[in-house]
């Protein structure tokens, strides 16, 4: 058998020089596998992006062979269709003017609001093949994709007449889901005219009509702010904090650096519960003062300050400024919401829902789902759970403080209501005039198991609990009335 | 009508064109070359069927049905090509041949959507260099004194390479081409096979250290020539194809890391020294902040991967000529976006077919030199492939090579139908050496050799056995 292993001796000395060649062509079929499954990864997953991009010349290449589909109410009414002008030219029609001027945005000179979100769906036409041969007989476009959306018409119009003449914003938003039920920002526009006025509107540095203030807004939170102080108190607190004593006398000093309670009132003696529903501005700025500012700046991690907020809409980051070595002054502006914290209405809304929702929320969304011309569902969005922001007992804590806030204190105006709620107020300096205050309400109702929440900024118009806490209730009362 | 069959259309292309895909890996199942007749003849159908659905689907677009003829001319020839081949080879591996015939054919169709023009120059082009190469394994295969051109083909390489420097004009940016009398060259695409055929010769015999330095020496003033011509995608190429060969040829992993680190080092100057290389680079990393600027063609390009989807917008349904040199460059996003992301991978699986093809047909030679070249072409062939793919979807930086046989470009199609021919004939050389072998061992080794034979019958072909 001496044949068999000199066989063996050259399979083995072939073997030996013919492996750099095998390991070569294995090595570049690893690299083209890897190549593939990151080019069909890559290129699948940015495909609604990129087609948004405004270089990507394809838009232009759908909109020539499809008319830009319609975008629906929660309940089918048209918040904007493609339409013909009387010389039978293509314009956008948006049947409910300023109503829905930010929420659903426009769709030329750039794109806004659900305009941008759904353009994507809006652009394409999935109809039925039979559809679109006639339509190529007949020489006439495909019928765009249609986005129906979660706004409800009646919230939207009663918090839109609620706002009246001043600035602000307002979001309503379901706990359960995430859905964003209504979204107004003033001053608005109207949307049907934008071709002519965007000049004018652009010029304009000063007013920022175009801008939505639910989610591009950056309002100092006032004593909204206070909820996050109390998480973090009650944090660090975790077994005492409802031991907690202080006696008001209108101010809190430390140093050069004072703090004064609203109009300067006195509160008194009061418990943490007492505190936190008058708003005390010397308590939480005692408060503040004893807080540890690393556990502080965790919390404001967590609670996703100074970061990109997780939706799809153009949005600012909420930034604050809090620092191992922030002096007790910066902690007292920092407790009761002052100072240098800018704060989006969506973001305080999106905390507020975390606290009725047993510590996380949902992520706010506002496209529902994607339909082509026949009502075939093409594409479904389905609420989906944001990171958690506290501990399920921290919810509990906070939404009992927040319940007090309508019980004993500065949102009374909820109380005795055929629903319950639960909130906070604010009133936010923003100037070095006293007097001048943003009204600030964020809460939701019913309180021992919440559906809906709302937060309300007005600019300018004076204390949270007078002036944002009434357009809360009318939202409310729509809700639950009917 | 005409739009029920233009959708259903993108189905059945992407359908065909996974089972070629399949076929042209089924090959390596079978050991015997007669075993696999029913694959190429499946493959032959596969890709009759592809093509005239793409040409149908253009006909239809357009509505131009005179595009028919120029179908049924690049019908005659891709079919005459295989079945000729066959004819006058018949010893020959049909899947290279197959494989080839199917890129040039998706090729086809690519351009005359692009720009008829152009495709009606290819095709000439094509038609002609396919005749020419009919004649090369023929050659391969009797000629023996191809062993001994080693410092020809070194002074061929350098001196042509060395021409487009002093005399060829810049186009784009950098200096590849040279006309004469209104034909245009690209020398440095055919210098690819004359590089390997002298690494091969020059390392085949010997593979001492001072052999080594002197191909090191002869290389490098390759690439630094084009480098300095500003063609960065033939240098990289260059290089890649000279520090494996001489991995293979010396089986000595020291030579491949000084290979590696030389080879970084050198793009680390590279990148300090030229302006364009940084350009490149900073594209590549993030296209998205200069889109207007240095990083217009690569997001372009990357818009046209992703807009198709799996099964493509159809022919005529994109976009793709808004990249900039999309038929030479950017081919592979055009096929991307009109024929689907799923085509697009398949075309990508049959590159990989030819190269696994290169690859065993290289591992079974006895003859160092032949197997040399066989390694040396395959390398150059798939690295050509990853540096374009690759390139026009920022899987790497972008370097502006074609992708062969299916890219525009003459003496890019030309160089790279001569390679498949030139490997054609060293399957040829292989074949002989192994009826040589049986008849030998048979001779001297009678019984043993039979049973030799049987035990290895059935694993002669396979990439199991090395």
């Amino acid at each position: 058998m001496a044949w068999k292993k000199g066989k063996t001796d050259i399979n083995r000395k072939n073997r030996k020089k013919n492996f750099p060649i095998v390991a070569v062509t294995y090595l570049f079929v690893a690299v083209f596998l890897a190549m593939m499954g990151y080019i069909c990864q890559y290129a699948m997953s940015h495909r609604q992006e990129w087609m948004n991009n405004s270089y990507n010349g394809r838009q232009q290449m759908f909109s020539a062979q499809n008319a830009r589909g319609t975008i629906y109410a929660g309940s089918g009414e048209v918040l904007a269709q493609t339409g013909t002008d009387s010389e039978g030219r293509e314009i956008r029609e948006y049947p409910y003017g300023n109503l829905f001027a930010h929420a659903v945005g426009y769709a030329t000179h750039g794109r806004a609001g659900v305009e941008a979100l759904g353009n994507y769906y809006l652009i394409q036409s999935n109809a039925p093949l039979s559809e679109k041969v006639s339509n190529e007989a007949a020489g006439t476009k495909h019928l765009g994709d249609d986005v129906y959306t979660t706004l409800d018409v009646r919230l939207q119009e009663v918090a839109y007449k609620a706002m009246g003449v001043y600035k602000g914003a307002i979001v309503v938003s379901e706990i359960s889901t995430g859905k964003v039920l209504a979204m107004v920002s003033k001053p608005d526009f109207d949307p049907n005219e934008i071709e002519t006025i965007w000049e004018e509107l652009v010029e304009d540095k000063e007013s920022g009509i175009l801008l939505n203030r639910v989610t591009q807004g950056m309002y100092p939170p006032g004593s909204t702010f206070k909820i996050v102080t109390a998480l973090e108190y009650i944090r660090e607190n975790p077994d005492t904090y409802q031991n907690y004593s202080y006696s008001c006398n209108g101010s809190y000093s430390d140093g050069t650096d004072r703090i004064n309670c609203y109009h300067g009132q006195s509160h008194g003696s009061e418990d943490f519960v007492k505190a936190f529903a008058k708003s005390c501005n010397a308590a939480f700025a005692d408060i503040g003062v004893h807080l540890d500012r690393a556990a502080f700046q965790d919390t404001l991690d967590s609670l996703l300050f100074n970061k990109e907020l997780p939706i799809q809409m153009i949005h600012n980051k909420s930034r604050i400024d809090l620092r191992q070595d922030s002096s007790n002054g910066e902690m007292m502006q920092v407790a009761i919401g002052q100072g240098t914290t800018g704060m989006s209405p969506i973001h305080l809304n999106m905390i507020t829902n975390a606290v009725a929702n047993k510590g996380s929320f949902m992520k706010p969304y506002i496209l529902e789902r994607v339909e082509n011309s026949a009502g075939t569902v093409m594409k479904q969005f389905s609420p989906s759970s944001g990171p958690a922001l506290m501990t399920e007992e921290e919810a509990d804590s906070l939404r009992r403080l927040m319940q007090n806030v309508v019980e004993e204190g500065t949102a009374s105006k909820l109380k005795g209501l055929s629903y319950t709620a639960a909130g906070k107020t604010g009133s936010a300096e923003y100037s070095n005039v006293k007097e001048e205050s943003h009204a600030w309400f964020t809460g939701f109702a019913p309180a021992e198991n919440p559906q809906i929440s709302v937060t309300v900024i007005i600019e300018g118009a004076g204390s949270g609990g007078d002036y944002a806490v009434p357009i809360a209730k009318r939202i409310f009362d729509a809700y639950f009335e009917g | 009508m005409e739009l029920y069959i233009t959708e259903l259309s993108k189905y059945v292309i992407n359908l065909l064109m996974a089972l070629y895909a399949y076929e042209s890996f089924a090959v390596f199942r079978y050991k015997e070359e007669s075993r696999r007749n029913g694959i190429y003849t499946r493959q032959n159908l596969l890709m009759l069927f592809i093509h005239f659905s793409c040409f149908m689907v253009i006909c239809f677009e357009t509505g131009d049905m005179s595009y028919l003829f120029f179908y049924a001319f690049q019908q005659i020839v891709l079919f005459a090509t295989a079945v000729l081949f066959h004819l006058v080879y018949p010893r020959a591996n049909r899947l290279i041949i197959n494989n080839m015939c199917m890129l040039l054919s998706i090729g086809f169709v690519m351009l005359t959507r692009l720009s008829y023009e152009r495709a009606v120059k290819q095709f000439v082009i094509v038609a002609i260099s396919i005749a020419a190469a009919m004649v090369i394994p023929f050659f391969i295969h009797k000629l023996n004194f191809l062993k001994s051109l080693t410092w020809v083909y070194a002074a061929v390489g350098i001196v042509a390479l060395a021409i487009v420097l002093i005399l060829g004009r810049y186009t784009y940016g950098s200096k590849i081409s040279f006309s004469v009398a209104g034909v245009t060259f690209q020398p440095s695409e055919i210098v690819k096979i004359i590089f390997v055929f002298f690494l091969a010769s020059a390392l085949c015999e010997t593979t001492s250290f001072l052999r080594v330095c002197l191909t090191a020496a002869v290389a490098g003033v390759h690439v630094i020539i084009l480098v300095v011509s500003k063609d960065l995608g033939s240098a990289l190429i260059f290089f890649t194809v000279y520090v494996l060969m001489v991995f293979v040829a010396t089986n000595n992993f020291l030579y491949l890391l000084a290979g590696i680190g030389g080879g970084s080092a050198a793009a680390a100057v590279a990148y300090r020294l030229f302006g364009h290389v940084q350009v490149r680079v900073q594209a590549w990393r993030d296209p998205w902040s200069e889109i207007d600027a240095g990083g217009y063609q690569i997001t372009q390009s990357l818009f046209a991967i992703s807009s198709g989807g799996w099964f493509g917008l159809g022919l005529f349904g994109g976009t793709p000529q808004s990249i900039p040199f999309v038929e030479a460059d950017f081919i592979f996003s055009a096929v991307a976006e009109e024929l689907g992301i799923l085509f697009a991978m398949c075309l990508i699986l049959v590159c990989i077919s030819c190269f696994m093809m290169f690859m065993d047909i290289s591992v079974k030679l006895k003859d160092r030199f032949y197997q040399l070249i066989a390694f040396g072409l395959g390398v150059t062939y798939i690295f050509q492939v990853f540096l374009t793919i690759g390139g026009g979807s920022k899987f790497i930086p972008l370097t502006g090579v074609t992708l062969p046989l299916v890219s525009y470009g003459g003496s890019s199609v030309l160089t790279t139908l001569v390679m498949f021919a030139v490997v054609e004939g060293l399957y040829m050389v292989r074949k002989d050496e192994e009826t040589e072998e049986q008849r030998t061992g048979k001779g001297r080794k009678g019984k043993r050799a039979v049973r030799r034979k049987a035990e290895g019958m059935g694993k002669t072909d396979g990439m199991e056995e090395r």
